[in-house]
């Protein structure tokens, strides 16, 4: 071993990154990979909010006042794109790479130069989909849920940028999950089995099986797309023998996983992070990962919950309307452990903590409302609306994105050695906070009065919630600019963190020096109990 | 298998440069190709020049970066525990490719069962046939669409005779060729075990004759297609689900068989060791998963 | 629309409905927060709308009852806050339902988060809590899985009964079909043979001047239609529905139904409207530019007088076709071609002609729209397949196409000086096949 082991020393100047921009660019390191995805991510968020603020701005009075309605789809278009496949996603994987290996007592990434590419292929395929706004079509117009045949004889010509663009996402997304799973699966240290590993690493396994299961067949779908625009085929045409509604049933065959994979790791962070305030063990370990898997699990057969309008029989709409119920109760299992790991606790609030705490409660409220959605001779009057909007921002928003800004508090220190300033942290929690709720809350009730989605200018009813959500969406949407700098400074000059920051933190990601050498763990560590799952 | 668990030895490499002259070959290409299909369709003169860079960079950077893996492995480098994780990516990288099928098969059992039989004015959603389509008749294959003045119809379709006559069916005997590629890469792979050289190299050369041979009937099917049966891509769903199928499925042979190539090629340079063989492996996996595809194809799309 | 009604000791003040965004609810706010005030002995408040009435008793809760009342009038009238309960036995059925699942909702939330700010509250370090050290408990586990489970069964089973009684179909006194288009409806009332008997399309009414904020908005902006749907009450009606383009969703809330319009496809829709009146609603499938601009207006009649309407309708489908052998003036082409020109195609080309190039292109100039007659009519006619330019000879009759050919031949700066006849469409139509 110890030759194998000396041949790779000779040609490391040891284990430090290399110097300038070469260092990100050829990168095969773990932390590296993972603070390119964090930093891009939170440029897509930038982007995308943008584009929300955009839509915020026009919807906040009845009558067009800044964009015309085609910029206007291609607004939420956009927005929702970029938000999914450029936010989110990437933000989770970033923190993969981050913490997997340093979770699981691994050197690097199970497969480094790939770990490489699935990054570099991010900014080359949001560049494609980005750019097609400054062509002169215009940018895809029709929903990020790109139903046909709106998306195909219908849609700009730019349309097939957006398809090429899919498929880099998702070869990016099924390249990091293979890395993810091999390195979950081969990599851990010696005792570390798999009901020790932490549960964000659990909800990452079982994530990047859904993304392996579903990504392929989202390129199915935009490929079926790409021969129906170009080669004449007719998926998606009744005239020969096609069917509009198939398309929708293979997006949504994606689409519902896909919206679980926006949260599981979410769950995985929160588990994380409420026992560590609370100073007590994370509650019922061994149900959360059975409740998680059996979310993946129901997640791929309640798809048609998306397209109860469309006129399925009785019977499909039963099933669906009965499994979609059914992921209450792992859900529920997952919200009663959270509370019962704090019950009885010894609580102090730091930022993450906040933000944990806001994720549960949050998150249950979308749940709600989700649940609300599923069923379905009520779904028929809320479909469409601003109801769904509320719902689903609720569960993306203080769900995905709460839960992401949580494991940034939660975990810089031990990246970058420093602390951020908490009072800071606590105003941004503050702004964040009530930002949401002004911004989403209201349009639960344009949605029950029956304000349609997606539509640039609206009846005047409306009118008042609108204008409400507008004023919550800019301060929302600013305050995130205070994340920034909160973050920023803490890499410049923060107080220096000690090795386990905080006092209840459990797990072998603690046990390494803040800042976090290079390479995680170049000797195996001893799992003690103390260190095994958080 | 016991230095597996010593992760010291597990090879992280240094920087590399390939990923991102990959990244951009990728979207020079897929950008590119965009902008050449957008001006077929606009009737404009089509430039191919960016696919083209796009693809000799994506073919250059890829031949570079496997060359080193193999590089480093015969330096001996890679650990067990490395290997595994090769393993490991492949076989869901296999499992992916699955998923990708499973779309398209997914379609197919969608348009046959639900689609047809609506617009025939069957089933739950007979309305849409006795009111749309009072013409259309629900008979797959499909060889009268509901609109024929939008896709054409097939003359004819590719679907099975009887068993008695698969004696002249082309799709029977690539159906022959593919499962016995199957068995001797089987062989190829146990001489390796057995350190057999000759008898790898022929194993494995059979193998991709075969692989050629696939692929040179298909093409024959495809001309028979087009120029005689009429079926082609715009002919209506038919059309769509069985050259979507079989020309994905055809692809997938390609890049098989040029794995499988490759492999020839190291065989030839004595690469493989009975207790390391990994390149050669998910070559053949690769190889086996192609062949399961087109078994399912053979029954779903031309039998059934 | 929410009234409210403050009864004092001197009398009462009411505040009639109000639903408008802007100053006048601003003045109301201050109007009812100063009568709240001024008047120490409210006796009753009340809330009402439509049979809804809420009396508001303890002296404790009057002024908040009056703060809430305010802002409900001021900003937040009910059919602002939540669903309708319509005028149909599903739609109430649908509320119903809502309302339940609603407040199950209400009840888990406020246990779950009752928890959670206990012991945020209770079990703070800083409050000298010292941390448990259990982890799980089997019992617990179960529990909270079989209790969810038994709520969630007490969820579906109305829910199944609603749905199933949704599917209640057959059995209607009459069919209309509806088509979405880009971006209007098409209704054709359909005799047992599905034989067309006569049909109109439907268009939104709210001038662009109001849209782009140069005129005040009427009181039904953007939920109103140039002509709307018309079916008698206490008649079961069925929608057969479908699209001409892409995806639409015929949705008329107070109905509570909602469903889509697939291309190629019919969905069925039943309803029986109990009260006699206008009833609005919205395309809810993206479907393009002026997505937003589709809406769905329903006027339920007594049966009495739909059906006297009906009569005339038919008689006036009878004398339009017999415009299709007249030969009309180049001024009366004009006026027709403009009103054709302004319901079916300005949307895309523009009033101006301009279009919005290069989606959409000019008309004004183009070398279709002042060549020969022939291209024109077939473009019109034909449509163009794989653009948004559709086959309007499925749409319109020869009389309105040849009036509104004639209109692009002559409106802005084109000046063909020709005359295009309905007998020319007819011809070239008659040719083509
Ligand atoms: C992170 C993303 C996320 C998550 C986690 C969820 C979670 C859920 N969603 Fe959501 N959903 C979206 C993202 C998400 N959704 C998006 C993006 C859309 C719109 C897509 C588009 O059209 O653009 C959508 C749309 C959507 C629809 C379609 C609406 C429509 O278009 O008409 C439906 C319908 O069933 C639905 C249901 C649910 C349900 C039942 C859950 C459940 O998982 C929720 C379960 C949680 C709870 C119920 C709360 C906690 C539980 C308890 C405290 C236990 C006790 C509770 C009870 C017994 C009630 N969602
Ligand atoms: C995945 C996560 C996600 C996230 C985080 C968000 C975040 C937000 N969303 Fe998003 N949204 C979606 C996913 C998401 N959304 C999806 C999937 C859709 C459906 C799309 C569709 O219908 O097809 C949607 C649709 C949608 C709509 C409906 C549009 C319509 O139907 O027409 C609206 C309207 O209010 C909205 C608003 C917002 C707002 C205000 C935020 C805020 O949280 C945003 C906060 C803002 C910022 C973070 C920006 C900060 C930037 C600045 C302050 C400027 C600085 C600028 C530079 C430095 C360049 N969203
Ligand atoms: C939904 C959008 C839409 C509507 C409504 C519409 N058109 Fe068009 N029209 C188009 C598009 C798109 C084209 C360009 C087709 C192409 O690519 O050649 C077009 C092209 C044309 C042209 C040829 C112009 C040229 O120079 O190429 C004429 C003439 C025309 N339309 C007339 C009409 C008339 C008359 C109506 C109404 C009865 C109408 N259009 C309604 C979208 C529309
Ligand atoms: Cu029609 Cu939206
Ligand atoms: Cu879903």
């Amino acid at each position: 071993m110890s030759e194998v082991i000396d041949a790779s020393h000779d040609h490391h100047d040891h284990h430090g990154p290399a110097a300038g921009l070469a260092r990100w660019l050829f990168t095969t390191n773990h932390k590296d990979i993972g603070t390119l995805y964090l930093w891009f991510a939170f440029l897509m968020l930038l982007i995308g909010g943008t584009m929300a603020l955009i839509i915020r701005a026009e919807l906040f009075q009845p009558g067009l006042q800044f964009v015309a309605p085609e910029f206007f789809n291609q607004m939420t278009t956009n927005h929702g794109l970029i938000m999914v496949f450029g936010a989110i996603m990437p933000a989770f994987v970033g923190l993969a790479n981050w913490l997997v290996p340093m979770m699981v007592g691994a050197p690097d990434m199970a497969l480094p130069r790939m770990n490489n590419l699935s990054f570099w292929i991010l900014p080359f395929a949001f560049g494609m989909l980005i750019s097609t706004l400054f062509m002169e079509a215009g940018g895809p117009n029709f929903g990020w849920t790109f139903y046909a045949p709106l998306s195909t004889t219908y849609a700009p010509e730019t349309v097939t940028f957006f398809i090429f663009g899919v498929h880099m996402m998702g070869a990016s997304s099924i390249m990091g999950s293979i890395n993810i799973i091999a390195t979950i699966l081969n990599m851990r240290a010696p005792g570390m089995t798999l009901m020790k590993m932490p549960l964000f690493v659990w909800t990452w396994l079982i994530t990047a099986y859904l993304l392996l299961a579903v990504m392929p067949v989202l390129a199915g779908a935009v490929t079926m797309m790409l021969f129906d625009i170009h080669f004449g085929t007719s998926f998606f045409n009744a005239a020969g023998g096609g069917d509009p509604v198939m398309f929708q049933h293979i997006f949504w065959f994606f689409g519902h996983p896909e919206v679980y994979i926006m949260i599981l790791p979410a769950f995985g962070i929160v588990s994380a992070i409420i026992p560590t305030f609370a100073r007590k063990p994370l509650f019922g370990y061994d149900s959360m990962v059975y409740a998680t898997a059996s979310i993946a699990f129901l997640s791929f057969i309640v798809w048609a919950h998306h397209m109860f309008t469309v006129g399925m029989p009785l019977a499909g709409q039963l099933f669906f309307m009965y499994s979609t119920m059914l992921i209450a109760i792992p859900t529920g299992v997952k919200v009663f452990n959270w509370v019962a790991t704090m019950w009885q606790g010894s609580m102090t609030f730091e930022t993450p903590m906040l933000f944990a705490i806001a994720f549960v409660v949050l998150f249950t409220i979308g749940g709600f409302s989700g649940l609300m959605l599923a069923i379905t001779p009520v779904d028929y009057q809320y479909h469409d609306t601003y109801f769904v909007v509320a719902h689903f921002h609720y569960v993306l928003v203080p769900g995905a994105l709460f839960s992401i800004i949580a494991a940034v508090y939660y975990w810089l220190p031990k990246w970058c050695g420093r602390m951020y300033d908490e009072k800071l942290g606590k105003l941004h929690f503050w702004l964040s906070f009530i930002g949401v709720n002004v911004t989403f809350f209201p349009q639960h009730f344009s949605g029950l009065a029956g304000m349609p989605r997606r539509i640039p200018d609206y009846a005047l009813q409306f009118a008042d919630f609108n204008m409400i959500s507008s004023c919550g969406a800019f301060i929302f949407g600013f305050s995130q600019l205070l994340l920034m700098y909160i973050v920023i400074k803490a890499i410049r000059s923060g107080q220096p963190a000690t090795d386990r920051v905080w006092e209840g933190a459990h797990g072998l990601e603690w046990t390494l020096p803040s800042p976090a050498p290079y390479h995680s763990f170049t000797e195996p560590p001893k799992i003690t109990d103390a260190d095994a799952h958080s | 298998m016991s230095s597996g668990t010593d992760h010291s030895a597990y090879y992280v490499p240094e920087n590399g440069w390939y990923p991102v002259w990959v990244a951009l070959a990728i979207f020079l290409m897929l950008g590119g190709g965009a902008v050449w299909l957008n001006d077929l369709k606009a009737g404009d003169e089509p430039n191919i020049t960016l696919t083209l860079i796009g693809l000799v960079l994506l073919a250059v950077v890829l031949f570079a970066w496997f060359a080193k893996v193999i590089e480093e492995n015969q330096q001996g480098l890679y650990s067990p525990q490395l290997n595994r994780s090769f393993v490991w990516g492949m076989g869901w990288f296999i499992f992916s490719e699955v998923m990708f099928f499973a779309a398209f098969f997914g379609a197919l059992f969608y348009a046959r069962h639900f689609v047809l039989s609506w617009l025939g004015g069957e089933g739950d959603k007979a309305i849409t046939g006795e009111y749309l389509w009072p013409e259309f008749e629900a008979v797959w294959p499909v060889v009268s669409n509901p609109d024929p003045s939008v896709f054409t119809n097939p003359g004819e379709s590719m679907a099975s005779p009887g068993v008695a006559s698969w004696g002249g069916y082309l799709p029977f005997w690539n159906t022959v060729i593919l499962l016995t590629s199957s068995v001797t890469v089987h062989f190829a792979h146990t001489a390796i075990k057995d350190q057999q050289r000759t008898k790898l190299l022929s194993w494995l050369g059979l193998t991709v004759l075969l692989g050629i041979a696939f692929l040179i009937l298909q093409v024959e099917e495809y001309i028979h297609a087009y120029q005689e049966l009429g079926l082609t891509l715009s002919s209506g769903i038919y059309g769509s689900t069985f050259f979507l199928l079989t020309g994905f499925h055809g692809f997938h042979v390609t890049l098989g068989t040029f794995m499988l190539m490759v492999m020839l090629f190291r065989a030839f340079k004595n690469h493989f060791k009975p207790e390391d063989c990994f390149g050669f492996e998910s070559a053949s996996w690769y190889w086996h998963f192609v062949d399961v595809v087109w078994l399912c194809l053979f029954f779903f799309v031309y039998v059934f | 629309m929410l009234e409210i009604r403050l009864e004092t000791r001197t009398g009462s003040i009411e505040c009639g409905g109000v639903r408008r965004f802007g100053f006048r609810r601003v003045a109301l706010l201050l109007h009812v927060v100063s009568a709240v005030d001024g008047a120490k002995g409210i006796n009753r408040i009340y809330l009402m709308q439509g049979a809804w009435k809420v009396k508001v008793k303890n002296n404790w809760l009057k002024p908040v009852a009056a703060m809430a009342a305010a802002l409900s009038v001021t900003g937040l009238g009910a059919d602002e806050l939540n669903m309708r309960q319509g005028v149909t036995d599903i739609s109430r059925s649908v509320y119903d339902l809502h309302m339940l699942i609603f407040w199950i909702c209400v009840v888990i939330g406020v246990v779950v988060f009752g928890l959670i700010f206990w012991s945020v509250i209770h079990h703070r370090k800083s409050a000298g809590a010292v941390p448990a050290q259990f982890h799980e408990s089997t019992k617990l586990e179960i529990a909270w899985t079989l209790v969810p489970t038994l709520i969630l069964i007490a969820m579906a089973w109305p829910a199944t009964k609603v749905l199933v009684s949704m599917y209640d179909t057959g059995g209607e006194d009459m069919t209309v079909e509806v088509r979405g288009y880009q971006w209007k409806w098409q209704y054709k009332y359909l005799d047992d043979d599905f034989n067309r008997t006569f049909g109109f399309f439907s268009t939104m009414a709210t001038p662009q001047n109001e849209i782009q904020n140069q005129a005040a908005k009427g009181e039904h902006y953007l939920l109103e239609v140039d002509k709307p749907l018309r079916i008698p009450t206490n008649r079961k009606v069925r929608f057969l529905i479908t699209s001409e383009d892409v995806i639409h969703a015929w949705w008329v809330p107070d109905f509570g139904i909602k469903r889509d319009a697939i291309p190629g496809m019919v969905n069925e829709l039943w309803t029986i409207v109990e009260e006699p009146g206008v009833y609005r609603g919205q395309c809810t499938e993206l479907c393009g530019k002026d997505h937003g601009f589709m809406p769905i207006v329903v006027e339920a009649m007594p049966e009495a007088e739909y059906d006297a309407w009906y009569v005339e309708q038919l008689e006036a489908e009878e004398i339009r076709k017999e415009a299709l052998s007249k030969v009309f003036t180049p001024e009366e082409l004009m006026a027709e071609g403009e009103a054709v020109y302004g319901t079916f195609c300005a949307s895309c080309h523009m009033p101006n002609g301009k279009g919005v190039p290069p989606v959409f292109p000019a008309l004004d100039g183009s070398a279709i729209a002042i060549g020969p007659l022939e291209d024109h009519l077939d473009i019109i006619v034909n449509g163009k397949q794989g653009t948004a330019m559709q086959a309007f000879g499925r749409q319109l009759d020869a009389a309105q196409i040849a009036a509104v050919t004639h209109y692009e031949r002559h409106a802005w700066s084109n000046n063909v000086g020709d005359e295009t006849q309905p007998r020319d469409v007819i011809e070239y139509m008659a040719g083509q096949e």
